[in-house]
């Protein structure tokens, strides 16, 4: 398990890996992010009571449901990708082109998702 | 492409936890999007074309449990709280659990060096993935 690293934090994040480096950034963040709020949202809804309303009214908030529909979507074509390509190598060739049709899929769901959920939020 | 030779045993290509669990992540995904769909179409067949919008439809998606349409304009929760969609929200549930909680190891891992920090990382996941689990199955059966 002795893992020994000559890379630090600052250099890390300074690292530019460009589309990949991004992908695997906001994969990283997605995970998170709906590991966070999945392991709150389980919790609140056991507790129930005071606490349960005011988790209720945070991830019902229409700004909260744009970051975790990010999250989740993100991470799901993501996911997606990574399991095609680890599953059959031999697309991993074409990794980049594989960016750019997720991105394809990407921004229009999630373009649609937020106007509906800011409609709904502030259209009345 | 030439291929790689498999007279390799499965120890020698490799074959240990980390190796099971990254096949788990990976095959627990294609799992997920198929119980999605699933709850998708079942969502669409249920009423879901005219009662809900479609954030709404893939809250649903993402976890089949009637709470979540409750909002919605659907007239009736009886068929979107049957013992299949129960089971369903199950399924989705522990695998999440599983997918997510060995997710947070891996990134703990990457930030975390010393044996005896990772000891700790793994019994506290260990210890997040059986509470939440129960916690989880248990909402879904008697909410």
């Amino acid at each position: 398990m002795g893992l020994k690293r000559n890379v630090s934090l600052s250099t890390a994040l300074r690292y530019k890996g460009q589309g990949p480096m991004l992908t695997f950034i906001l994969h990283r963040i997605g995970g998170l992010g709906m590991a966070v709020f999945v392991a709150t949202h389980i919790l609140a809804s056991f507790l129930g009571g005071e606490g349960g309303k005011i988790a209720n009214n945070i991830y019902e908030h229409w700004s909260f449901q744009v970051f975790i529909f990010f999250c989740a979507l993100f991470h799901s074509i993501n996911g997606l990708r990574i399991t095609l390509l680890d599953l059959w190598p031999r697309l991993l060739e074409h990794q980049r082109e594989a960016i750019w049709i997720e991105w394809a899929v990407f921004i229009p769901l999630y373009g649609i998702a937020v106007l509906v959920i800011l409609q709904t939020a502030l259209g009345g | 492409m030439t291929a790689k030779s498999k007279t390799l045993s499965l120890t020698q290509r490799g074959f240990n936890f980390e190796m099971l669990m990254w096949l788990f992540t990976r095959l627990s995904a294609l799992a997920m999007y198929a119980l999605i769909l699933f709850a998708i179409l079942g969502a669409l067949i249920m009423g879901a074309r005219n009662q809900m919008n479609f954030a709404d439809v893939m809250r649903w998606g993402f976890m089949p449990n009637y709470t979540h349409v409750q909002s919605t304009d659907v007239p009736d929760l009886t068929p979107w709280s049957t013992t299949l969609w129960r089971f369903t929200a199950s399924a989705l549930l522990l695998l999440a659990s599983s997918h997510g909680i060995h997710g947070l190891v891996v990134i703990a891992d990457d930030y975390i060096v010393r044996p005896r920090g990772r000891l700790i990382s793994r019994w506290l996941s260990i210890f997040l993935l059986v509470t939440m689990s129960i916690i989880g199955v248990y909402v879904i059966w008697t909410a």
